[in-house]
């Protein structure tokens, strides 16, 4: 294979999705325990210590990374969990930890220094100071960019700040600003920032009333839609909302991010990585969606054109978006 | 019920997008007639908005410290633009104390005290120390934090005081897109400030005719105002020393006026919330977040 042009870092909420991920072709594979310490803290998600420890055994015999996500943010008092989270991930061997919290970062600084570590996106670092500020004090090596720059924004902070950055490339995508929002804390009382889970499944409903479906969560109704019409999960941001006596979708539209059409400008601005968002999709999505991005990749690192119709079809409602880094998204 | 003359009140940064001249004129009124003892000035939610209240900013300083307050100056909530980063640096230029609302204000503060701002996440005392250790003389606490966090924050802080917001409607999240020019089909480059229009924010009701949320610009806040009074002499034994009011278009004198009381033991909540109701009008009170339930639920004081 010729020089890599960037670094594919691929989900795997499962074993068999790490696995999946590995065999279609990503440089990296990130996941998480099976607790309230990753972002992606959903039922049937996630891994135990030794799952975790034969998932980097399968990756590095492959030349495969593996980072562990350990960013949400610890509930006070109870500390334990998130260290212990960061001592395992340690001794399963993972190329690198994704962190969020001050306090994380600081004993995983002071206990694990050798253990690489990167920002995850829940800590919203946009801009050059808070980047040197994880990079001073925690010697963090790679910064996962918020999903609210412009690829103009992103190469300005990768020129000033030299460091190593991920974007996201595909896969869902919050209009707010990551790991600071309250949203679905306010409707359900459960903390996506402490607990993992935005829009828990546990508060989920859809409801009949008069030939309409009504998704709900908690006691507030987000959306509705004709019966027999597919009906979008109710995440808050993602629902309609009233102002002005207007029903809109008032904060995103239901759609996925798509970045593989992007990719050049991507390279251009010096990015390092691209992340496929989706540790709660499928095996058979994270196959698919691994395998075309590693096509697309390898033809750009040739100078070929990339092939970048492969996906349609694969995006959150079918619809797609190039979300901030298009203009006039804002 | 105690006295606790020693819990400090304090007048959180303006979060709407007011005329200069009403922002003026509420601001002279809190330095005359207000006990607030701290006043956060600054814009927190928009650059945009930055401009227009500046040339006033200097005489309004000048005239709260005169009346015995302390001024604090707010950041940004959402830094991104190298403009955004130097106006942090001119607050900081100004000598007074800064409250940091994205960690570049820490970066660029260092070796100074300041605030940790509420946006800034301190969920527990690992965050706490490290950021005591930078130089944060207070914590303003995240609106989510359950009282038993609180509490474990709280304790062992030393000497940094630790803050929560007592009154108004709780900010939910920021975000980079105008949901003030989406909702006007206005692009956020031609906003025209339309957030203007509206003095406490402009309300999102459900489909289904709920009011739910509170749009001012990129900022969502609740609905409802938040609201801890039967709740601040617990607070205050558990170690936290500041109570912030966030300002909205209603006789915040007159809400100051009955927290301070509360705290000083010279009124009962019970008899302060239906005060204050005459003051909200229609807006529900919240404080779910603080009891561990959802943000928008009110748990009556017991």
């Amino acid at each position: 294979m010729s020089a890599r042009y960037l670094e594919l870092v691929c989900p795997a909420g499962t074993p068999a999705a790490l696995r999946a991920a590995v065999d279609a072709g990503a440089d990296t594979v990130y996941c998480g325990f099976r607790d309230c310490t990753n972002a992606r803290n959903y039922p049937g998600l996630n891994f135990d210590f030794d799952e975790l420890r034969e998932g980097v055994g399968y990756a590095h015999d492959r030349d495969c990374k593996v980072l562990v996500a350990i960013n949400t943010f610890p509930r006070a008092g109870d500390l334990g969990p998130w260290h212990r989270a960061v001592d395992q991930a340690a001794a399963a061997g993972a190329d690198a930890v994704i962190l969020a919290d001050l306090g994380v970062l600081d004993y995983t600084t002071r206990r694990h220094p050798g253990l690489r570590r990167h920002l995850s996106v829940q800590a919203s670092a946009a801009n050059a100071p808070s980047i040197a500020f994880y990079r001073d004090h925690f010697d963090v090596r790679r910064v996962v960019l918020p999903r609210v720059l412009s690829v103009r924004e992103v190469a300005a902070l990768v020129e000033e700040t030299g460091i190593e950055t991920e974007v996201f490339a595909f896969g869902s995508v919050g209009p707010m600003s990551e790991g600071r929002c309250f949203l679905s804390s306010y409707l359900t009382g459960l903390s996506p920032t402490s607990e993992g889970a935005c829009a828990p499944a546990s508060h989920v409903a859809y409801l009949d009333r008069d030939g309409q479906v009504l998704s709900r969560l908690g006691a507030t109704t987000l959306n509705s839609f004709a019966r027999g019409e597919p009906a979008a999960y109710p995440t808050p941001c993602k629902g309609r909302y009233v102002t002005l006596g207007r029903s809109s979708y008032l904060f995103e539209e239901p759609a996925g991010l798509n970045a593989i059409a992007m990719l050049p400008e991507l390279k251009a601005a010096g990015v390092t990585a691209l992340k496929i968002e989706g540790r709660q999709r499928s095996r058979a999505y994270v196959a698919q969606v691994v395998a075309s991005f590693r096509e697309a990749l390898d033809a750009l690192a040739r100078g070929d054109a990339a092939p970048v119709a492969a996906l349609r079809g694969e995006t959150e409602g079918g619809r797609e978006t190039f979300g901030a880094y298009q203009k006039g998204w804002r | 019920m105690s006295a606790r003359p020693q819990a400090h009140l304090t007048l959180g940064p303006l979060l709407f997008h007011w005329p200069a001249q009403k922002r003026r004129d509420f601001y002279l009124r809190i330095a005359d007639e207000s006990p607030v003892d701290t006043v956060y000035l600054g814009e927190v939610v928009c650059s945009k908005r930055e401009s227009t209240f500046e040339p006033l900013r200097d005489a309004v300083v000048a005239r709260l410290r005169a009346a015995g307050k302390e001024v604090v100056l707010s950041t940004l909530a959402l830094v991104t633009t190298a403009r955004e980063v130097e106006q942090i640096g001119e607050l900081v230029a100004t000598g007074l104390t800064v409250e940091a609302n994205d960690v570049a204000g820490v970066q660029i503060l260092a070796g100074r005290p300041f605030v940790v701002g509420p946006y800034i996440n301190v969920f527990n005392e690992g965050a706490r120390d490290f950021l005591v250790g930078r130089g944060a003389i207070r914590i303003v606490l995240p609106v989510e934090m359950p009282a038993t966090s609180i509490r474990a924050v709280a304790a062992h802080g030393g000497q940094t005081g630790i803050e929560v917001q007592a009154f108004g409607r709780q900010p939910l999240s920021v975000a980079m897109r105008c949901y003030h020019a989406r909702a006007h089909n206005r692009t956020k480059d031609h906003c025209q400030l339309v957030c203007g229009l509206d003095a406490d924010g402009l309300t999102a009701e459900t489909i289904d005719g709920v009011d739910i949320l509170t749009i001012n610009g990129t900022q969502t806040l609740t609905h409802g105002h938040g609201v801890l009074l039967a709740e601040l002499d617990s607070l205050s034994v558990a170690g936290v020393t500041h109570f912030r009011l966030s300002p909205h278009d209603l006789d915040m004198v007159r809400v100051a006026g009955l927290y301070r009381e509360v705290l000083d033991g010279r009124r009962e909540p019970g008899a302060a919330l239906e005060a204050l109701r005459s003051l909200t009008g229609a807006v529900p009170f919240v404080n779910g977040f603080l009891h561990g339930r959802e943000g928008l639920a009110w748990v009556e004081p017991s």
